[in-house]
């Protein structure tokens, strides 16, 4: 009730129209009588008002005051209305504060200028009334619509650079899911935005446990979160099973499986995997839905390596065709894969590079050019961009001699926790499962509990590895490995190879594992049997090994050249299905320098 | 010199209907004003500063206009005229001409307001 006597002036004054809501206005002018008029007038609109006398004045009450709307005389003493629109424009920053000129001035000119200094528009004497009400409402209109935009770009610019930061965040997550990728190794070159996971873009690297080089390169359907959150399960999978030793078939097999199951429908990954084996000299290729691919021979010559399967997450795991390309290819080769963002770039007329731009370039090569160099400058001029678009990932990849990548090989000590050191175990794989099984990456898992011996991962899966190929390809399938030293060959070797893995009955591979501690590391003795034939295993290596190879060829008898190489003993027991061998390993820091084998058996020269 | 009305009394009706009880106020603020810029006329002009004769008609003018004094505010804008164009020389009988509709205008105004 007292409240109801105390009406406010402003409402008892409010006689304006509904649309102005009250303002606070800002009257400066020197001539008394014209102020008090313009006072009453604002008033009596509903509007609260503030007066000045000068210019000066007029300054310091809108910082005080911080006015909606201002009305300015423009010849006023001490600082005239010109100076005084420009300071108050300037203190405003990008609140729009509509500034009235209030002015007698007759002369064009002279009323041009009042709104040069910042004025908004302005009001002529005799002020009348109806007019001064519609430009407040006018202003107050502007001001508000200004206000919401202002409002809206603020909170547009909030929201992005939280996305931003987030992404930041993001990034640093997935780049320690992806750590331990080796896409910095000297023969792999590549382009990617550093952002490229949210483009849909991923690209992996790893070295392989026996010496060799896995890629992956990813294009997701779509962008931002909903691409980068497909990315984290592939790279989890890929740099997982890359060093526990599996296959890039059974890598993509999985991360197939995986995406089938969390990508909704109609999101999917196109990609590709590189899996280099530089000691046999061989290449192993997919591609599913990404441009062609190329094999860049060291001579110039260059062949595609095209898309023949669906992309990843599309099919079921039992319709999921993971059979790879292979390719025998030697130091010097090039192999080059690309997003579609490549192929799609632009040039200024809106023309599309394409995958015939691709192709020439190539054709054009000359070596010694790299085609990383090649594709990256041509499209750049084909862009007029200096900096390659964002959305583009390019990767090359160098076969070298497999001594340079081993000479990086052993990774930094792990500290030794407590593990099993003593022990022994048997692993028989058996009739049908010689074909559906690669047993390595689990005998690979059981050597690498051992404390320690994870340093030596490469090594061990290389003699794992080199016994389990020569007990499966020249023992129970029977395959003459000399073969593989012609391109011909080389493609009827992998052929009959599947073809005989159909017909595994009553064969059997047989490891048998144990290992003890020693005073330095330990010693790992492993006995691998199968139920083939047999044959001279030394003889049938020396025979090979007296021949004069062309490089980038390697075969069984080099890799039981190998075997002599790392390990302390190597015995072939009855007609050569038998091999046995002893291998010992140090723990400390020391024995890093030191050849990697003693071997007790004699020791052939190589190269 | 002019054929405006010497005070225009629509206007006074609108602005007495504004002012409310302020509107004797504004007579008496505008007249005592008016006197201090009438004096700043002769000052201007005995110094021979035509720039601030010609700023102080200006300013004169405006509040005539708002006041509903046309005719003095027609006299002002001369005197602003010619003050621009320094011009002083025939400033003087402008401003004795000022003086006369001045006091005409401030009769007219106090019957204005006895008059409602």
């Amino acid at each position: 009730m007292s409240g109801a006597s105390s009406l406010s002036p402003i409402l008892s004054n409010s006689s304006a129209s509904a649309e102005a809501d009250a303002l606070k206005v800002l009257i400066a002018e020197d001539s008394d009588s014209d102020r008090l008029i313009l006072s009453a007038l604002v008033r009596r609109l509903g509007h609260q008002v503030v007066e000045a006398r000068d210019g000066v004045e007029a300054v310091a009450l809108f910082c005080d005051q911080q006015p909606d709307i201002v009305l300015l005389d423009a010849l006023m003493p001490r600082m005239d209305g010109m100076e005084a629109a420009r300071q108050i424009k300037a203190l405003a920053g990008e609140r729009l504060v509509p500034l009235i000129f209030l002015s007698s001035l007759s002369d064009a000119s002279e009323l041009a200028r009042c709104l040069e200094a910042g004025g908004d528009d302005f009001l002529v004497k005799p002020y009348n009334r109806v007019i001064l009400e519609a430009k407040i409402n006018a202003f107050n209109r502007m001001r508000k619509m200004h206000q919401v935009l202002s409002d809206q770009r603020d909170q547009i610019r909030r929201q992005h650079e939280q996305l931003v930061e987030e992404q930041m965040v993001a990034r640093r997550v997935f780049d320690n899911v992806a750590h331990t990728g080796c896409l910095n190794a000297p023969h792999i070159r590549y382009h990617a935005s550093p952002l490229s996971v949210f483009n849909g873009d991923v690209l992996f690297a790893a070295e392989r446990p026996g010496g060799g080089t896995l890629i992956f390169l990813g294009d997701f359907t779509g962008h931002g979160l909903p691409a980068a959150i497909g990315a984290m399960p592939v790279a989890e999978i890929f740099y997982g099973m890359a060093t526990k030793g599996f296959g890039a078939a059974d890598i993509l097999s999985e991360i197939n499986r995986k995406l089938k199951k969390i990508l909704p429908v109609g999101m999917f990954c196109c990609g590709a995997m590189l899996d280099a084996d530089f000691k046999l000299g061989q290449l192993r290729a997919w591609n599913g839905g990404l441009p062609d691919g190329w094999l860049v021979r060291a001579n110039g010559k260059h062949l595609t390596i095209p898309s023949r399967h669906l992309p990843l997450g599309v099919q079921a795991p039992d319709q999921f065709q993971a059979s790879m390309t292979v390719l025998p290819v030697q130091p010097g080769d090039q192999v080059v894969i690309m997003t579609d963002g490549f192929s799609e770039s632009r040039n200024v007329r809106g023309e599309q590079f394409g995958e015939a731009g691709v192709h020439r370039v190539l054709a054009d090569l000359e070596p010694p050019k790299e085609p990383f160099d090649a594709l990256m400058e041509h499209i750049r001029m084909f862009t007029g961009k200096p900096d390659a678009a964002d959305d583009l990932t390019l990767c090359a990849l160098e076969i070298i001699h497999h001594e340079q990548l081993q000479a990086r090989n052993d990774r930094a000590p792990e500290s030794a926790l407590s593990g099993p050191v003593d022990w022994h175990c048997v692993y028989e794989v058996r009739e049908r499962t010689l074909a559906d099984f690669n047993p390595l990456p689990l005998l690979l898992h059981i050597c690498m509990e051992v404390p320690g011996l994870r340093r030596k991962s490469g090594e061990v899966y290389t003699l794992l590895s080199e016994l389990y190929n020569n007990a499966l390809e020249h023992g129970v399938l029977e395959l003459p490995s000399d073969w593989k030293t012609s391109p011909d060959g080389f493609g009827h070797y992998y052929k009959e190879r599947r073809r005989r893995l159909a017909h595994t009955n009553g064969h059997y591979i047989r490891f048998a594992l144990s290992h003890q501690p020693t005073d330095t590391g330990g010693r790992l003795h492993v006995v691998c049997e199968d139920s083939g034939q047999g044959f001279d295993f030394e003889s049938y290596s020396e025979k090979v090994l007296d021949q004069r190879l062309p490089p980038g060829t390697r075969y069984a008898g080099r890799g039981l050249e190998l075997l002599r190489r790392m390990t302390r003993q190597l015995r072939v027991h009855g007609r050569g299905n038998h091999v046995e061998i002893v291998y010992d390993w140090e723990s400390t820091a020391l024995a890093d320098n030191a050849p990697s084998g003693h071997n007790d058996t004699q020791r052939i020269a190589d190269d | 010199m002019t054929d405006k009305p010497h005070l225009d009394e629509e206007a006074l009706a609108e602005l007495q209907d504004v002012m409310e009880d302020e509107f004797e106020v504004l007579i008496q603020t505008y007249l005592a004003d008016s006197r201090t810029r009438l004096d700043s006329l002769r000052q201007n002009l005995e110094a021979g500063d035509a720039d601030a004769f010609a700023k102080t008609a200006h300013s004169f003018k405006g509040s005539c206009i708002n006041i509903g004094a046309p005719c003095l505010g027609a006299l002002c804008m001369e005197a602003e005229q010619a003050g621009k164009a320094g011009n002083l020389d025939e400033a003087e009988p402008i401003v004795e001409a000022i003086e006369v509709e001045f006091s005409e205008v401030t009769t007219r105004l106090k019957s204005f307001g006895e008059s409602t």
